[in-house]
């Protein structure tokens, strides 16, 4: 076990793991080792829960025990507090991988009058420190000091200094959280920010559209790189904070060139032979055009061709769904009983975007399938900001194309007819390939015509079929020689 | 919001001062806890220094120094710094000063 006091400098071991990804990620590694990061945020906004991560991580992956020098909660309020995170805060007290330090209000009446110092807890926090070989402190929160000591904020100051310098020179990473005003005013109530802080993480819980949108953003980091701006988060039960990665992509994906079926041999030959195994597809139409019909066409040819196949669905009931495909003779409910399909329907109202994201990677890892639809992009794009869509597109489409699992989704186009709505432009810049179903007046009759807009990496058919549903499912029909311009958004000429 | 103590001949009420190491803060707290002697017979004062023991000033939740701590109140009462003005710190700890 190492001594906490020891001043033994491993130079190779610059970043301290955090154990968020995503936000690890953010700082090149993670937190610098043997400096001082001050996290703020407004109350509530998950600065305890970061910390105690902090801690967890280092004493479940790291082999680094931990120091908890709390000023505002108990040792027992917090202990359970962080259970519902999995974490087992009394347990590791009893192995000695982790020590509080009780510095909480309490049951005192205590009076400051002229100078002090803090050499008190100084003491207190090594002592803690080498009874179990600390490597990470964390102190929580930094509001309360000020509050006890208000008579005399420049001497807390320069004590505060004092304290950070002794323990990163013990050899210890530390962690303070301090509290914010305003998500957007100034950086910390007391301006830790500029006397004590290396680091500067902020945290926020913003109050947008009637949701509420979780932020982190690594404002300044002394001496090192960082990622700018802010990164969405979520608080998971289990695993703590959960960041959603996204500036962290690199184009860096390997390009596959199997293929696999769309689930319908026409559509096959149309984009020159299948879909490819790690491509998005999307398919675009108004209601009713039939996208639900090839969603349903995608799972059950995939599960035919022995693969396993997830839906997500934002639109319509499990029943509805289960009834619909077997009105086109798919059995959903075999498929499932089998283990070969997973149906999930959830209100995209339910949650923000990046817990959707969650829950989707969840739900892939969890089932692992070898391909996913999800019906429908425009349900989820209701529910967010705009910004806030586009960073979950490019996760999601990432995320899933990294994982070799073919994915088609629909979206719903605004005009009957044709042309291009907003959401499409997004979604369509992002997926591989591009599906249009539309209706075509000939006459006094609606047609459906379906094309292929595009497939990135292969020849495809620059055909408008005509195709038909009936109760056995989809049917193309030839090219429509003298269709009118319904797809380059104009509107319908009705005559042939 | 004061707590009035009565000192008997036969007990002493016993408080602490918790110091920092030999600094000239300790030392200034010295003389004024020997003023407060001087003042009230009827107590005694023990000293502890947090930096040789950091498990008792850990039991007692000390933060700063000098402070000068009745512990066996519930709740315990502290007077943190200057600790130089002696009715002040007699007042907020309950201490008459006794007339024999």
């Amino acid at each position: 076990m190492t001594n906490g006091n020891d001043m033994a400098n491993d130079p190779a071991l610059k970043r301290v793991k955090t154990g968020i990804e995503a936000f690890d990620e953010l700082v090149m590694g993670g937190l610098p080792r043997q400096r001082t990061t001050v996290v703020g945020g407004t109350p509530g906004s998950g600065k305890t829960v970061f910390a105690t991560q902090f801690l967890a991580h280092g004493i479940m992956l790291c082999d680094e025990p931990g120091v908890f020098v709390t000023f505002e909660e108990s040792p027992e309020d917090i202990q359970t507090n962080m259970s519902g995170f999995g974490w087992d805060l009394e347990r590791w007290c009893g192995e000695e991988k982790l020590a509080f330090v009780d510095a909480s209000p309490g049951d005192r009446e205590e009076l400051v009058i002229g100078e002090f110092n803090l050499s008190a807890l100084l003491a207190r926090i090594l002592h803690a420190a080498k009874a179990v070989g600390a490597k990470r402190v964390v102190l929580d929160s930094m509001a309360q000091l000020f509050d006890h000591f208000i008579s005399d904020p420049m001497s807390l100051r320069r004590e505060i200094f004092r304290i950070a310098t002794a323990l990163k020179q013990a050899g210890l990473t530390v962690l303070m959280t301090a509290e914010r005003n305003s998500e957007y005013g100034e950086i910390t109530r007391h301006r830790m920010e500029e006397f004590v802080a290396d680091n500067v993480v902020i945290l926020r819980n913003v109050l947008e559209r009637e949701k509420r949108r979780r932020t982190i953003e690594v404002l300044k980091m002394r001496g090192g790189r960082h990622v700018e701006g802010e990164a969405p988060f979520t608080l998971v039960a289990d695993r703590g904070v959960v960041a959603v990665p996204l500036t962290s992509l690199r184009l860096e994906q390997q390009s596959s060139n199997t293929r696999v079926t769309s689930g319908n041999p026409e559509i096959d030959k149309m984009v020159g032979g299948g879909l490819f195994r790690d491509s998005v597809t999307l398919v675009s139409g108004a209601t009713g055009t039939g996208k639900t019909l090839l969603v349903t066409n995608f799972l059950a040819g995939g599960v035919a061709a022995g693969e396993k196949a997830l839906l997500l669905g934002y639109e319509e009931s499990r029943g509805q769904l289960f009834r619909n495909a077997l009105g086109w003779g798919v059995d959903f409910q075999k498929m499932e009983d089998e283990g070969r399909l997973k149906v999930v329907c959830l209100y995209p109202e339910a949650q923000g975007l990046p817990d959707h994201l969650l829950t989707i990677r969840s739900l892939v890892e969890e089932f692992g399938p070898d391909r996913i639809a999800i019906d429908s992009l425009s349900a989820l794009e209701r529910v967010a900001p705009e910004t806030g869509f586009r960073e979950f597109l490019i996760s999601l489409t990432s995320f899933i194309k990294k994982r070799e699992i073919a994915g088609l989704c629909t979206a719903t186009s605004k005009s009957l007819i044709g042309g291009e709505s907003a959401s499409e432009q997004h979604i369509s810049t992002l997926t591989d390939s591009i599906i249009l179903l539309r209706y075509i007046q000939e006459r006094q009759t609606m047609h459906r015509g379906m094309m292929v807009l595009k497939m990135r990496g292969s020849e495809h058919s620059k055909e408008i079929r005509r195709f038909s549903i009936d109760s056995s499912g989809m049917h193309l029909g030839d090219a429509m020689g003298d269709a009118p311009n319904v797809f380059t958004g104009a509107e319908a000429e009705g005559t042939l | 919001m004061s707590v009035v103590v009565s000192l008997s001949s036969a007990t002493k009420r016993k408080l602490r001062l918790y110091i920092a190491g030999e600094t000239p803060a300790t030392f200034r707290a010295r003389v004024h806890c020997r003023a407060l002697l001087d003042a009230v017979p009827g107590i005694d004062i023990d000293e502890i220094d947090v930096l040789t023991e950091p498990a008792f000033a850990e039991t007692a939740g000390i933060l700063a120094t000098p402070t000068l701590s009745d512990d066996a109140l519930a709740p315990p009462r502290r007077i943190v710094g200057d600790l130089g003005d002696v009715d002040r710190v007699l007042q907020f700890l309950g201490i008459e000063r006794s007339a024999s």
